[in-house]
């Protein structure tokens, strides 16, 4: 069990981004440092203050060495734990140990990527980490990855629950309305169910419109203690609870393709955070695609397994619904650079601040984030909370 | 015939390769749980033991979940991309070949064999009986 002192021990004062959508003329650590700086000064504090880091990188093994270097500070406690997509969210728990200890004092937790714009192309980078992280039992069948491998949970789960392609087109358009509302998104032209049946079929049944944005951005938070938290510029969100799994890389080492590590994760995070689903005012979840917030929305408990069609289907997750989820629009519809775990952190800050302007949920006093990585690989769950959920 | 995985000279991958290149197609057991596994390891996935047995599975399997990936003509075409559980157990990754990769559906019976493109061997699969 985890040591319930680090419930609300830590939170996040300060959040950033930069080069949302297309960074041109940018390298990804450009942005990345433009983001952090952004982060540091959202939070009150100088970029001398971080004394901790966190970070990862798609294609740099090392990426916290020139981060830092960049930068230009001197950390006692470096994490550059890589485990896709859900990254930044797994960053938090070591980094709540490291302040409570007292190991450090500021951490700065930050991700940057120009895979849009970049003149690298992705087919060159498919093929070197072909190489340098083989998949000797898949990558012969020319799976998409990793968009294959999520196509092939969407099948099953369609077979196993009976969930429609329709129901899966409903996690798009209920993002699309969220982005409709948000001058940040990418992607704000009208959506509907018939338009994301009809758009291209890419891997089925996953067509361009079940998938996630390929863009450009950056993305950092910084977390400190709660004492000090208080006496800093922006209303302080707590930290609750954060668990990350993992129970296998490859798809077709996966027990059962409707059943994600998020299981363990999320269990985990709400004991901690001692709280239960119905109690979340908001969640944002990684959408790569349009299966993952249906599996997601049933592996948290928001609903029974292979009920998540259900849950989403009339609008439920879209603005006005039941429930709210992905409120920025999330990597369907705002931003999606490569490892989107970074923007999910940001957007529940903004909820939890009352800074989400005309996506704002009344009343955000609880909200989850969870992040995925791989393909259905890595799971990180984290609970987040307002000063009256302490 | 069983062969010890600890008797061999190389790791269980270059086994299984060198296997599947002679035309036969062998996953492991595991000697103390009793579990077949795959893909190919040097312990088991299950409890831990190195004691691993190779074994010819009868090479039929069942369509667990199947996606068709979407390619222009000139690029290849469509082809299919299916997850397989054996009738051991474990499941796989492969292809169901000999069937417009559209007709491949969850629950069909299919069958392995070997493919050969040139010096590579891939273990591929095609429907059970005349139709699956």
């Amino acid at each position: 069990m985890i040591d319930p002192k680090l419930r609300g021990a830590t939170a996040i004062v300060g959040v950033g981004h930069a080069g949302l959508g297309l960074a041109e003329g940018y390298t990804e650590m450009e942005i990345l440092v433009q983001a952090a700086t952004r982060a540091v000064r959202d939070a009150g504090l100088t970029m001398q203050d971080i004394d901790g880091i966190a970070t990862a990188s798609v294609s740099s093994t090392m990426w916290v060495m020139p981060v830092i270097e960049h930068l230009g500070i001197r950390p006692t406690f470096i994490d550059n734990t890589m485990v896709g997509g859900s990254s930044f969210v797994a960053h938090l728990m070591p980094a709540i140990q490291a302040l409570v200890s007292g190991q450090c004092n500021a951490v700065l937790v930050c991700y940057g990527s120009t895979q849009r714009s970049s003149t690298v192309n992705r087919a060159a980078i498919g093929k070197m980490r072909r190489m340098m992280d083989p998949q000797p039992y898949e990558t012969p069948y020319e799976p998409l990855s990793p968009l294959s491998s999520y196509a092939l949970a969407a099948a099953r789960h369609m077979h196993q629950y009976g969930t429609t392609r329709e129901q899966l087109a409903e996690v798009a358009v209920a993002a699309r309305e969220w982005a409709r509302l948000n001058p940040e998104a990418t992607m704000r032209d009208p959506l509907t169910v018939e338009q994301v049946l009809s758009s291209r079929m890419v891997s089925d049944p996953l067509t361009v419109r079940d998938c996630c944005l390929v863009s450009d951005g950056a993305g950092a938070y910084v977390l400190v203690r709660a004492d000090r938290a208080k006496t800093l510029r922006q209303k302080p969100v707590y930290v609750l609870g954060n668990s990350t799994a993992v129970w296998n890389r490859q798809i077709s080492s996966m027990d059962d393709l409707t059943v994600t590590a998020a299981q363990q994760s999320g269990k985990i995070a709400y004991e901690m955070a001692g709280v239960k689903p119905a109690d979340i005012d908001v969640a944002e979840v990684y959408d790569a695609f349009t299966i993952n917030t249906i599996l997601f929305m049933e592996d948290l408990g928001f609903c029974k397994k292979g009920e998540g069609g259900d849950f989403v289907s009339k609008g439920g997750i879209a603005p006005g619904g039941h429930f709210p989820v992905n409120t920025n629009g999330g990597g369907l519809s705002c931003v999606h650079p490569g490892m989107y775990g970074m923007f999910i952190l940001i957007e529940a800050v903004r909820q939890l601040r009352g800074q989400g302007e005309a996506r704002q949920v009344a009343n955000a006093q609880l909200a989850l984030v969870h992040g995925n990585g791989g393909t259905l690989s890595s799971q990180s769950t984290a609970i987040l909370g307002t000063e009256a959920t302490l | 015939m069983t062969v010890s995985n600890q008797t061999l000279e190389t790791g269980a991958e270059k086994y299984y390769q060198t296997q599947l290149q002679a035309g036969a197609f062998t996953i492991q057991r595991c000697g103390d749980c009793d579990k077949s596994i795959f893909y190919p390891r040097m312990i088991c996935p299950h409890c831990g033991s190195d004691d691993l047995q190779w074994y010819t599975p009868s090479g039929k399997g069942t369509v667990y979940s199947v996606t068709v990936v979407r390619n222009k003509p000139e690029k290849g075409g469509d082809h299919n991309v299916a997850l397989i559980d054996l009738e051991e157990g474990p499941r796989m990754m492969s292809r169901v070949q000999d069937i417009a990769p559209g007709e491949v559906h969850i629950g069909q019976s299919v069958v392995a064999c070997i493919q050969r493109t040139g010096d590579e061997a891939l273990l591929v699969f095609v429907p059970a009986g005349d139709k699956a």
